[in-house]
């Protein structure tokens, strides 16, 4: 019975996913906007079933499944990621003629496996609740079917994921293979005596790749551009968003309680890693004219942020990423939502140049977008800088000084690409009229990403305190 | 009451009105009007104000981010009173010039204006490092808009390399900023309690090489506001190109906060490093000082010129205050509201000169004296205030720098004297070019002169001119007890009584009338 329980949100989000598939072959085409709002409604009701389970600690399925603060921080997070995600479709999929109840049973599915990843306390079950996601999010890249670009970020993201699979499963075999176990409590017990052999290594390597993959650190990332470019614009924000989150989530648990004791093994490759990650990528976007690829490079580059955390695994450092990731969830879901509004048909609008005037006709989209920019660069006072203030603080907390100075250098280099868009925003004259495809539930996601955003930014203290109190399971 | 809170935010509460208001042709007078009762709260500040205290003032103090210690803390003491009363002077100024120069998004220029005027009275007012930061950071915003949008040449370009510039510089500080945070946790050197607070990181005891390293992060954030050579290049293209009351808030306001953070942070918190740090720093001051003004002679455009010119008379304020004894960081701190209000003033010329003919070429005037007698006339002073010409205010300062240098190194004084003798080429040179010669150009034979409104906002910057000149001691009596306060962190074994400060020069007595000609 604790094992229903530790699972309810996924169990309610699954029926209703299933009750979605069956019910939508009875709606008429024009009315599958209601599909929408019920996959809106699952959502909520999901996230309503959170509140009860707070402050619990289960241990589910032989302790494949744990549900504690951590796991339901990132569930809270990632429910708010996918409703969001529905809101700004809702409209998108009318005017690109994808309108189809599949899409949102398929985004409810890959929530199923998000809200498993932070949960998988054995690795067997992260890599059930990984596929979960990724077959799901396959398709959803695809799901643009006249469009060859979209066809191509499909298939793109699939043969990359499947090799990434591989990868993962070869090092969770070495893993199983060392200790035994597949369990991260079995492993972190049989390495607590601090033995790194080479297998150990290759194992550490092998799992860094296949998260590096799944999280597109450099130099795994080589897919996010073309499959972000590619993709229908709410479901980029979703991969850049809720896959990537959830996979750090895992990730953590994985490296903080699985591997702990190959600390000194792994840290040092996630430092190349982190710096590699957001030089590269904040370096690329400096050269994109195409909004949406240029958002991908930032988000390689957020990434390379957030990996920061992690090379200093104290609470300190967990904590922010834990804040960061909320910060990063807002600012890119912002940025991405400002993109469909511009969007319509038979004109994708994310180019440079179709943003230019966009402060004359609409001020209050360009403000927001402004907002964003200010919090993906880190200028206070947003949720942004909140994060990276605490980013920076941990690691000079561990006396990793260049890595902070490699960060501060990374920002001031990404105020320039963002800014391009500001600048053609306020600066440039428009070419002409500049359609928005507004819907009211676009209006209130942006609504509720500018407010969080910059309520984050002025008084960050709640969550704050819900960071802190989330990785203390850790430790 | 909270007058600091309410000096901060009453422009951001403008900025609200302006948002929401309907009527698009009372836009300026209600931004106006806003910047003027922020001015007269400033003004409750001189009451009641203890000059003779070096503690810090009106200090309002309330958590905020209680679990990583961030406190809402603000505090004013002479030095910050007269900073806070140049910027909310200066403002109004700026906003009236902006009534004829700007008719492009005007909700979207005063509401950056004003933005930008909460950022920069809370800077001075700051005294917890998390909310200063946020407060240094915020203002970069609204500036860049303001080149961005309303700036005139290469305007784009300008906008981004001012703001690259100051993120690159301030991000150091924030690196500094956090590195405080855990020295001062940590009880070997600090309180060891978990906060941001700048009087408690004053008690700090550091080691000679963290001192160092924390020295020059903060010198990164500051040096490129100031901005000391070689940190320097984004300054002529920013004020070019900003709009004039742009210029002049960067000028008369924005430069100043890096000078301020030098007097604030940089001094009291690391005394050895600034020690050790005087010769850099007095040689970095001395090729700005030399530097400026050479560029500042071979100019052909009359901002680029007065831009240039600002880098000069910062290396001054620079070399007064590294000279590290009470009277060059007196002269220092009076030099940056000096320089606040003539270049300021200069500025406002400019832009009332490009107003009329749409041109900066200095070559495309000349004898406009003859056709604009009240114009030459501001002109004059408030180019003999920023030569330092005696009675006037630029003086007072200048005077008390070379004082301090003097004290520190003859050679240095005598170098910065040069520069002042170069300042009065480019600036007498460029007035003779332009006002006097043949009225040849005919586009300059029916220039209109001052119009009340012109007049009326250059009025309160010419009385302080004169007032600073001629009477400066309640403004070096304001500011002595905080500057002592520092100089006996930084250089106890040069404290002397106060009285010597006060009256180091016949400043009051000669009361030479500012001459119209040279």
């Amino acid at each position: 019975m604790t094992g229903m329980i530790a699972v309810l949100p996924e169990l309610i989000l699954s029926g209703l996913a299933c009750l979605l598939f069956v019910i939508d072959p009875f709606i008429p085409r024009e009315k599958k906007t209601w599909v929408g709002y019920g996959a809106l409604a699952a959502v909520g009701l999901c996230a309503l079933s959170l509140i009860p389970l707070c402050g619990s600690n289960l241990t589910a399925f032989s302790g494949m499944i744990v549900l504690d603060g951590y796991a339901l921080f990132f569930k809270a997070l990632l429910l708010s990621i996918t409703a969001i995600v529905i809101a700004a479709s809702i409209r998108y999929v009318q005017s690109e003629r994808i309108n189809l109840g599949e899409y949102y049973g398929l985004i409810l599915f890959a929530t199923v496996g998000m809200l498993f990843l932070p949960s998988a306390a054995d690795l067997l079950s992260f890599y059930l609740s990984l596929e979960l996601m990724s077959m799901a999010l396959y398709v959803l890249a695809a799901f643009m079917r006249k469009d060859p670009k979209s066809l191509e970020s499909g298939i793109k993201y699939f043969l990359t994921g499947i090799l990434t699979s591989g990868i993962l499963l070869y090092g969770i075999a070495l893993i199983y293979g060392l200790t035994g176990a597949t369990h991260l409590g079995t492993i972190r017990a049989y390495l607590a005596g601090g033995q790194i052999t080479p297998t150990l290594v290759l194992a550490i390597v092998l799992l860094v790749a296949g998260f590096g993959f799944k999280i597109a650190a450099v130099p795994f990332h080589m897919w996010a551009p073309d499959v972000y470019e590619g993709a229908p614009t709410p479901i980029s924000a979703f991969l850049s968003t809720g896959s990537k989150i959830a996979v750090v989530a895992a990730m953590l648990r994985v490296f903080v309680f699985g591997l702990e004791s190959a600390y000194n093994v792994w840290w040092q490759i996630l430092w190349g890693l982190s710096v590699l990650t957001m030089t590269v990528g904040n370096v690329a976007a400096l050269l994109q004219t195409n909004v949406k690829r240029m958002l991908a490079y930032s988000s390689i580059a957020q990434t390379g942020y957030i990996l920061m955390g992690l090379i200093v695994p104290s609470e300190a450092g967990l904590s922010a990423i834990l804040l960061y990731s909320v910060a990063y969830v807002f600012m890119t879901l912002g940025a991405f939502s400002l993109i469909i509004l511009i969007c319509r048909t038979n004109m994708r609008g994310d180019r440079v140049g179709d943003f230019s005037g966009l402060a004359r006709q609409h001020p209050m989209a360009a403000a927001a977008f402004v907002l964003f920019a200010l919090s993906l660069v880190g200028i206070p006072p947003t949720a942004g800088f909140v994060g990276k203030l605490f980013l920076f603080k941990a690691v000079i907390l561990k006396e990793f000084y260049w890595l902070a100075i490699f960060a501060i250098l990374n920002s001031v280099i990404s105020l320039y690409y963002y800014f391009k868009v500001v600048v053609a925003m306020y600066m440039e004259e428009p070419t002409g009229e500049i359609p928005i495809s507004s819907s009211p539930g676009l209006t209130v996601a942006l609504g509720t990403m500018s407010a969080a955003t910059l309520g984050i930014g002025l008084y960050p203290e709640p969550f704050i305190r819900a960071a802190q109190s989330a990785v203390e399971v850790f430790f | 009451m909270p007058i600091l809170s309410l000096t901060i935010f009453l422009p951001l509460l403008g900025c609200a009105i302006l948002l929401f208001l309907k009527n698009e042709k009372a836009i300026p007078q209600v931004a106006f009007g806003v910047s003027i009762a922020t001015m007269v709260v400033s003004f409750a500040l001189l009451f009641g104000f203890d000059s003779t205290s070096a503690e810090m003032q009106n200090v309002e103090r309330a958590s905020w981010i209680p679990s990583i210690g961030v406190d809402y803390f603000l505090g004013v003491d002479g030095i910050s009173l007269l900073l806070v009363l140049l910027t909310t002077i200066l403002c109004p100024i700026a906003i009236a010039s902006s009534f004829s120069a700007v008719h492009e998004r005007v909700r979207a220029y005063y509401i950056a204006i004003l933005f930008l005027q909460t950022g920069m009275i809370g800077v001075f007012l700051a005294l917890d490092l998390f909310l200063f930061y946020i407060f240094w950071e915020i203002m970069l915003v609204p500036m860049y808009f303001l080149i961005g949008i309303w700036g005139g040449g290469r305007r784009l370009y300008s906008a981004i390399k001012f703001f690259l510039y100051t993120l690159f510089g301030s991000l150091f500080m924030l690196l500094a900023i956090l590195a405080l945070y855990f020295l001062n946790q940590n009880p070997a050197y600090g309180t060891g309690v978990a906060t941001f607070s700048l009087l408690d990181m004053y008690k700090l005891n550091l080691p000679r090489t963290i001192q160092w390293w924390l020295f020059l992060a903060f010198f990164l954030g500051f040096a490129v506001k100031v901005p000391m050579f070689p940190f320097h290049t984004w300054l002529p293209d920013a004020h070019t190109d900003a709009p004039t009351a742009g210029s002049v808030l960067l000028a008369g306001v924005l430069l100043k906060m890096g000078t301020y953070g030098f007097v604030r942070f940089c001094l009291p918190l690391f005394p050895a490093a600034s020690h050790d740090f005087v010769p850099l720093m007095m040689f970095l001051s001395i090729v700005g000082i030399i530097y400026g003004a050479l560029v500042a002679l071979v100019q052909t455009d009359v901002k680029r010129l007065v831009a240039y010119s600002s880098v000069s008379h910062l290396g001054f304020v620079m070399l007064g205050m590294f000279a590290l004894n009470q009277q060059g960081i007196t002269g220092s701190v009076l030099q940056m509201v000096n320089h606040g209000i003539s270049t300021g003033a200069l500025f406002l010329i400019v832009g009332m000169l490009y107003e009329r003919r749409h041109t900066r070429e200095i070559n495309a005037f000349g004898g406009l004296a003859s056709r604009m007698p009240i114009f030459a006339a501001v002109f004059a002073i408030s180019m003999f205030s920023s030569i330092g010409l005696p009675g006037l205010n630029g003086f007072v300062g200048e005077f008390l720098i070379l004082i301090g240098a003097f004290q520190y190194n003859k050679m240095y004084a005598a170098i910065a004297v040069i520069g002042i003798i170069l300042g009065a080429a480019y600036m007498l040179w460029l007035f003779q070019r332009m006002m006097f010669g043949p009225l040849d150009k005919p586009e300059n034979q029916s220039l209109p002169d001052m119009n009340p409104r012109e007049i009326a906002y250059m009025a309160p910057l010419i009385i302080f001119m004169f007032w600073i000149g001629l009477y400066p001691k309640p403004f070096l009596q304001i500011l002595d007890p905080p500057i002592m306060k520092i100089v006996q962190r930084v250089s106890p074994e040069q404290i002397q009584p106060p009285k010597i400060a006060v009256n180091t020069a016949p400043l009051a007595s000669p009361k030479a009338p500012a001459p119209e000609a040279p």
